[in-house]
């Protein structure tokens, strides 16, 4: 689970998750004290902000597998003055059910009555932004969406989140036209 | 196309006045019309290292106050005629000029000069704003010790904010017997930290003292000798911003005995 981050604090991390052999000489720890500094330095992110962002990212993962603490591990690393964060969380399985969600069975017809909302939904979204009636393009779906850059490989996530009862029902739906 | 180039590091007494100086008149040496610009209002030292101190008659404050004409204020080198400095004020403070002022002396002198560089006091205050104002390129002056790294590193951030991108790393006072035994950074180690391209290295060396006594830059002496290591490797960034590629110099101490390196081996760790 690579995140590719604005320049993100070491210091902390560092210390739940001590890493590399312990430095011998004065040459070795002063090249360690400095990276270590400077990555706090380049940050603008408080203690405090990057470590409620460590527990949300855990938190939310958990959400859907279940993760070794024992193994996981948070490093940031310095390439070119760019920081990246590497979270690196070992699954150990993937919960039955999402809590919140229905359950399995539900989810089955969950799923039938989202592939059906979700074929007009698709169409409906305009390609040309012009010529479309203001009242056409749902508010869910901007005109661009989705862009470029959208990871798609998380779809399946968004989908099984979105509970079907609270979408709207297409064929009972006045601007459903198409 | 002038090139303006700041000369600029966060930590002080790293050796910015002494490159400026050097830089300045390697380049004039080369037949290039340069302007060295002390930017240290308050704390003025470029024209010690210079020894042209006691020449100074007006200064950048009595130019952008309309006191005197720019050309006034300029101290021509006798000894190497395409150098000319312009001195800071020694008795205002560094408020006393706004980087607005700093781009039009800067712009004024670009008509006349093909490289200007500007000594930038220590610090990231006004009188850092101020230094790099006009500049598009930077030299960011290092020793290899924690604080001066980290003060870099704080500037080298610092410079991308203010569109610098054009910067490079000079990496003075190595003392290349520490090195050896680990008891200092490397050049390297401080390049992997700092991630800039590096221009130079200057060892450590008695002569910039000496040729500070002087107020003679080491690159001004007549023989390779006097000029030592560190005169040679002001020469080499010289040569380096021309575009050359010159190799690094090894500075690596002559090597020692197969006992030396034992005992080495097993000596406590500092
Ligand atoms: N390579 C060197 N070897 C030995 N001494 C050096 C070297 N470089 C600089 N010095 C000495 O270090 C001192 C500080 O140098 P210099 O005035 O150039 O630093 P600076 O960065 O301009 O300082 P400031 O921040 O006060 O303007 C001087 O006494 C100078 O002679
Ligand atoms: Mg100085």
């Amino acid at each position: 689970m690579p995140l590719r981050c604005p320049p993100m604090l070491q210091e902390l991390l560092d210390r739940l998750f001590s890493r590399g052999t312990t430095p011998k000489t004065s040459r070795e720890t002063v090249k360690r004290r400095l990276q270590i500094l400077l990555a706090h330095d380049r940050t603008e992110l408080s203690p405090a902000v990057v470590e409620k962002m460590r527990q949300e990212i855990l938190e939310v993962v958990s959400r859907y597998v279940e993760i070794d603490p024992e193994h996981s591990e948070f490093s940031l690393e310095n390439d070119q003055r760019t920081t990246i964060l590497t979270a690196n969380l070992p699954i150990r399985g993937i919960k039955e059910f999402f809590p919140g969600l229905p359950k399995a069975d539900e989810v089955a017809i969950a799923e039938a009555d989202t592939a059906a909302a979700e074929v007009p939904g698709v169409s409906e979204v305009p390609e040309v932004t012009e010529g479309v009636p203001p009242g056409m393009a749902s508010p869910e779906a901007p005109a661009d969406f989705p862009p470029d850059t959208l990871d798609l490989s998380l779809l399946d996530v968004i989908d099984a989140a979105i509970d079907p009862k609270t979408l709207p029902n297409p064929s009972t739906d006045g601007k459903q036209t198409l | 196309m002038s090139r303006i180039i700041v000369v600029t590091s966060g930590k002080g007494g790293v050796g910015k006045t002494t490159c400026t100086a050097n830089l300045g008149m390697a380049l004039a040496q080369r037949g290039h019309k340069v302007a060295v610009v002390d930017a240290d209002f308050g704390l003025r030292n470029l024209d010690l290292l210079l020894g042209l101190e006691n020449r100074i008659v007006y200064t950048a404050v009595e130019v952008l106050a309309g006191e005197c004409r720019l050309e006034q204020a300029l101290v021509r080198d006798k000894r190497q005629p395409n150098l000319v400095l312009l001195p800071a004020a020694q008795n205002r403070t560094k408020d006393s000029v706004s980087p607005d002022q700093m781009r039009k002396l800067v712009n004024a002198l670009t008509k006349v000069f093909s490289y200007i560089l500007v000594d930038s006091p220590a610090g990231i205050e006004m009188g850092f704003l101020n230094a790099i104002a006009p500049a598009k390129e930077a030299l960011v002056v290092t020793t290899p010790e924690i604080s001066a790294v980290r003060d870099a590193d704080r500037i080298v951030g610092l410079l991308e904010a203010n569109g610098i991108r054009n910067a490079h790393l000079i990496i003075n006072r190595i003392k290349p017997a520490m090195v050896a035994q680990d008891k200092m950074m490397s050049v390297k180690d401080v390049q992997e930290i700092l991630a800039i391209p590096l221009i130079g290295v200057i060892p450590d060396d008695e002569k910039v003292i000496v040729s500070t006594n002087r107020g003679e830059p080491l690159v001004l002496a007549a023989d390779a000798n006097q000029r030592g290591l560190a005169g040679q490797a002001l020469q080499n960034i010289v040569r380096r911003l021309e575009g050359e590629t010159v190799p690094f110099l090894d500075l690596t101490p002559p090597a020692d005995d197969f006992l030396a390196r034992l005992r080495r081996l097993f000596r406590p760790t500092e």
